[in-house]
Formats: C-alpha cells, sequence, structure tokens
C-alpha cells in the first residue's frame, strides 16, 4: 500500500513538475476562473435575476463549480497524450501499482484545483464576493469543492483513455461536460428553465453540488444539498475510479 | 531452459488473428531478432511477452515466470523500448531516468547515479539537464533504450528500435545494443530489416500473419532465399531478353526472370561474377543500362517463404501474383 502511494506521487510530481515548463497548463486554472468571474459579474450580471442575493455571491460558487468541473482538461489530455506516446506502455511495463498513473494524475489536479479555487476566491473578493456563513461551514464549502474537482479528474482519467487522440478527449469533454455544466443552477435559478431543462437541471449533481455550496457559504436553506453533494462527489469518484482503473488495465499505445 | 519460451501464442482483434499459434525460444544471453512487415504480429507478440496484453490463447513464460500469473514478478526483471520513444518530453533527460528508477523501486541516491552513469554510456550527459523535448530522435532513442536498462533487467524487449531513425543513429544504436547483449543481457528486438536482424541477432524467426514462418540463423535464412542475385536492366528488353537470358546461362544458378524490363537471377557468391556476366552480354551484343549484384532484402525472404511481398497487403498482393 505504502509502495502504490509512493509511485502515485512520484507520478503526481512528474504532472506537477511539467507546469513551470508549459505554462500553458495554468491558463485553465487562472485566466480562464478570472474571466468567467469579470465576465458574469460585469456582462451578465445585471441582467440576471437572483432574488434575494447580489449577483456576485449568487455567481461565484456556480462558477466555481463549474470552473472545477473543468480543470480535469488537462489531464484527460495528458492522458490521451502519454497514451500515444507509448509513455503508458512504459508505465504499466513498470513494477508498479497498477492504479498508480491515474492517482498520480487525480492528485496532482487536487493541486490544480487549489489554484484555481484560490485564484476565484481573490478574484470574487476583489470584485465584491462575500461570505455569509460561519468559519466552519465556510471550510466545509471548500471540502466540498476540492473533493467535487477529485470525483471529476477520475472522469477525465476515463475520457483520456478511451479517446483516440488528445483532439477526440477534447471534443468528447465539449459534449459532455460543458452542457451539463450550463443546465444547472449554476448561472441562473432552475426555475426560470423551461419544464424539460428544468427536470434535467434538478437532478444534475453540478446543480446538487452548487447548491450545497451556496448554502454553505452564504446561508441558504440547505434541505438535503449537502448530503447529496457529497454522496455525488464519492458516487462519481467510486464509480469512474473503478471504470478508468479496469480500462487502464488493458490499454495499449494506439 | 529458455529465457523466453512461448506455445501456440494465439490474439485475436475481433475476426482478425494478431498472433495465429506462435512458437518462439529464445535461450538466455542469446538474440531473437523477429523480423516481420507491418502488422505480422511483432509488436502484439512483444507487448504478451511484456505483460502489456493478455493473451487469448497458449502460453508464454519469461525467465520461468508465466506471463499471465506472474507478471507482477516478471515486471521487475524485464526492460522494454518500444517503436516510440517513450520518454517525457516535458522533463529534462536525468529527470526521466531518474522517475524511471524510483518506478523500478530504486532509493532516490541509486536511482540519481544510475541515471547518470546511463547518460554517460549513451553519450546523453551533455544533454542531461536539458528538456528532452529538444532531443533529435537519434537522442530520444537512446534516451528511451537507457530507461529500459535503468533497473538492470535480464531480458530486454526492443520493438523495432531503429525504426524511423537516420543510417548514422541506427548504427549508434546497434552498437549499444550490441554492448548490452555482451554484458549478458537475453534480447528480443523486433525489426522490419533483415540487415538489423543479420547483424544484431544470434537466430531470427520471420512471422507473417501472425505464424512463424522460417525460424534459423541469418546464414541459414539467406541461403532459403538464394543467397547473391544478379539485376540487370536491360535497354531494350522487349527484344533482347531471350538473347540475354541465353547469355548469362554460364554465370547463373537458376532461369533468370524478367519483370519491368528487368532481369533478376540467382548467383552463386565468388568473386568477379559481375564482371564475367557483364561481358557475356556484350559478347551477345545485348545492351545494358544497368547491373548489380544485391544481396536478399526482407522483400525477398518474404517472396520466397511466402510468395508474397512483405510490405504487404492488397497493393503488393497482385503483383507478387503475376510473378
Amino acid at each position: 500500500m505504502t509502495a502504490a502511494l509512493t509511485d502515485a506521487l512520484l507520478l503526481a510530481g512528474r504532472n506537477l513538475r511539467r507546469i513551470p515548463r508549459n505554462p500553458d497548463l495554468l491558463v485553465g486554472v487562472t485566466f480562464q476562473p478570472i474571466m468567467f468571474v469579470v465576465l458574469f459579474t460585469y456582462v451578465f450580471g445585471g441582467a440576471i435575476s437572483t432574488p434575494g442575493f447580489d449577483y456576485i455571491d449568487f455567481f461565484l460558487p456556480g462558477i466555481m463549480v463549474q470552473m472545477i468541473a473543468f480543470t480535469g482538461y488537462a489531464t484527460a489530455l495528458g492522458i490521451s497524450d502519454d497514451l500515444r506516446k507509448g509513455l503508458i506502455d512504459r508505465f504499466r511495463s513498470l513494477p508498479m501499482a497498477r492504479s498508480a498513473v491515474l492517482a498520480g494524475r487525480t492528485l496532482s489536479d487536487v493541486a490544480m484545483n487549489v489554484i484555481a479555487l484560490v485564484t476565484m476566491l481573490v478574484c470574487g473578493f476583489v470584485v465584491g464576493f462575500a461570505f455569509d456563513s460561519s468559519a466552519p461551514k465556510i471550510a466545509a464549502g471548500v471540502g466540498l469543492v476540492l473533493l467535487f474537482g477529485y470525483a471529476m479528474s477520475w472522469v477525465y482519467c476515463f475520457f483520456g483513455l478511451i479517446a483516440s487522440s488528445p483532439e477526440s478527449a477534447s471534443a468528447m469533454i465539449t459534449i459532455v461536460i460543458f452542457p451539463l455544466t450550463f443546465v444547472s443552477s449554476a448561472y441562473v435559478p432552475t426555475a426560470s428553465m423551461p419544464d424539460v431543462l428544468q427536470a434535467i437541471a434538478d437532478v444534475n449533481p453540478i446543480t446538487t453540488v452548487v447548491d450545497a455550496l451556496r448554502s454553505l457559504w452564504l446561508g441558504t436553506p440547505a434541505g438535503t444539498d449537502v448530503g447529496f453533494a457529497l454522496l455525488w462527489c464519492v458516487g462519481i469518484a467510486a464509480v469512474f475510479a473503478v471504470l478508468a482503473t479496469s480500462r487502464y488495465r488493458r490499454t495499449v499505445a494506439r | 531452459m529458455g529465457a523466453i519460451e512461448t506455445d501456440n501464442l494465439v490474439k485475436r482483434y475481433g475476426d482478425v488473428r494478431a498472433l495465429d499459434g506462435v512458437d518462439l525460444r529464445v535461450d538466455e544471453g542469446s538474440v531473437l531478432g523477429v523480423l516481420g512487415p507491418n502488422g505480422a504480429g511483432k509488436t502484439t507478440a512483444v507487448r504478451i511477452l511484456t505483460t502489456l496484453l493478455r493473451p487469448d490463447g497458449g502460453s508464454a513464460r519469461v525467465l520461468g515466470l508465466d506471463v499471465v500469473r506472474d507478471a507482477a514478478a516478471l515486471r521487475q526483471r524485464i526492460g522494454l523500448a518500444g517503436q516510440y520513444a517513450a520518454v517525457d518530453e516535458a522533463l529534462t533527460g536525468q529527470e526521466n531516468l531518474e522517475l524511471f528508477g524510483r518506478l523500478y523501486h530504486l532509493r532516490r541516491g541509486e536511482a540519481r547515479a544510475r541515471a547518470r552513469d546511463l547518460l554517460e554510456r549513451f553519450s546523453l550527459s551533455d544533454a542531461a539537464g536539458r528538456l528532452v523535448g529538444t532531443y533529435s530522435g537519434g537522442m530520444r532513442r537512446r534516451l528511451d533504450l537507457a530507461a529500459a536498462l535503468v533497473a538492470r533487467p535480464e531480458v530486454l524487449f526492443l520493438d523495432e528500435p531503429t525504426t524511423g531513425l537516420d543510417p548514422r543513429s541506427r548504427l549508434g544504436l546497434w552498437e549499444t545494443i550490441r554492448d548490452r547483449v555482451a554484458e549478458g543481457t537475453t534480447v528480443l528486438l523486433t525489426t522490419q530489416y533483415l540487415e538489423e536482424a543479420d547483424r544484431l541477432a544470434d537466430r531470427i524467426a520471420v512471422i507473417d500473419h501472425g505464424r512463424v514462418i522460417a525460424e534459423g540463423t541469418g546464414i541459414e535464412l539467406k541461403d532459403r532465399v538464394g543467397g547473391a542475385f544478379l539485376e540487370i536492366r536491360l535497354g531494350d528488353p522487349d527484344v533482347q531478353a531471350d538473347a540475354a537470358i541465353a547469355a548469362l546461362g554460364g554465370v547463373v544458378t537458376e532461369r533468370p526472370v524478367l519483370r519491368d524490363g528487368v532481369l533478376r537471377a540467382a548467383v552463386s557468391r565468388r568473386d568477379g561474377t559481375v564482371v564475367d556476366a557483364l561481358r557475356r552480354l556484350d559478347d551477345a551484343g545485348v545492351d545494358v543500362d544497368d547491373l548489380a549484384l544485391r544481396r536478399p532484402t526482407l522483400d525477398d525472404v518474404f517472396l520466397t517463404l511466402t510468395g508474397h511481398a512483405a510490405e504487404d497487403d492488397a497493393e503488393r498482393e497482385p503483383e507478387a501474383v503475376r510473378r
């Protein structure tokens, strides 16, 4: 078990070491979140009605969850690229834990998610965001965001392994994840949507996580959201960890 | 006991039998060259032997360990260098080898020293601190090979180690592989080039459509192909082909075959063959555009052993049939 952890940490270190050498990887966790916070606050903010909230207070948890849902993008592309270049073949021929490559990716993603989260909070404070909650609940919200990001990393691992190329991984993500983040309560109250979309939005895990985060950070009535958000995160992580790991065992360079 | 032994190995992809009952045996400390065209099943065989793929039938043992049941134990004792230089371009050469060393569970200091030592032996010391993304193709392959040697494997698998390399880098890599062999490493090497198999391997297995179609030393295989042959491009093949064939009677060991204006005939290897042939053709008044003594290529081995060309498949097949 400790050997498996050491292997995963070695590979996480490898992923992180690439970042300063390829600053493109940082765009998704710095520039992009800042852009979204600013765009939504100043461009759309005035046009969308968010009853009972300042719009930045309503938006920030939504933007946070959407951005975190996307930081694994680089992981899917990275895995797909490793596969194409034969690195995954090499890793699989080494006497290391079968889980190490994927666990390493998901661990380095945690670091990326922390960067994204801090960037968005700082940017949010600058444009007027304020917590309306207790410190433990705020901390619980941070934990929930990171847990959600971790679960999403496994989804991206799976995408990276089943895609035939980084380009096709990218297309898959755009088709699956992008609509999922918008048909949710991230930017507008779901009650404002047409019936069909509202039904989808209400069962969308992104909605559950966003609503849970709003209740933890803004003191909105929580209902069952926090519990279900945790269940969703654990469920997504468990299902996709199993799918991705079993795919990894069988995959070879194409 | 052989270092590598396979028994009736089968691997299917849908309806395609990538491996259709392959038997291989490699003695400890020797080099087996697995020779075949693209799609023959070479890479599939290497992937099964390096535990990356599970066979659908048959069995394989490396160092006495079953590649399926004892996969974990086996991985510690083998090295793989694939068709692609499987190294991380965003890391330096030193960082790459250190990472692989650590993943083979060497201690940090040990991995660092081993990396430095290998970089030196592969003439990469000057580039040790540079990102691999800036390396040339030959340097990447050398680093890839070094990565396969980090844990001093007892058996080394090289899947087309020189494909895509320029001739100079290829020679350099051959040298390096021979050094490893001299140190007692057992090597299984796949290649599309007869010359490469010939220069590096003790024995050669020719593989086609997932089957071993011939096995032996380089000399044995070439003898089956028929050794050297003459290729003569005639100035006026339509008119003078028969005269040329008649004139060559005393030189060739089989009746020459005409194709696309080129006469081709096996000759026994001896001094003066070319001069002799040219003199006879000249005496018979045959116009010769070009005349060369050639040695068998993979194409020739394939033509002889299978009746179809090595580069396969649909496009070349009719041509082979026409002969």
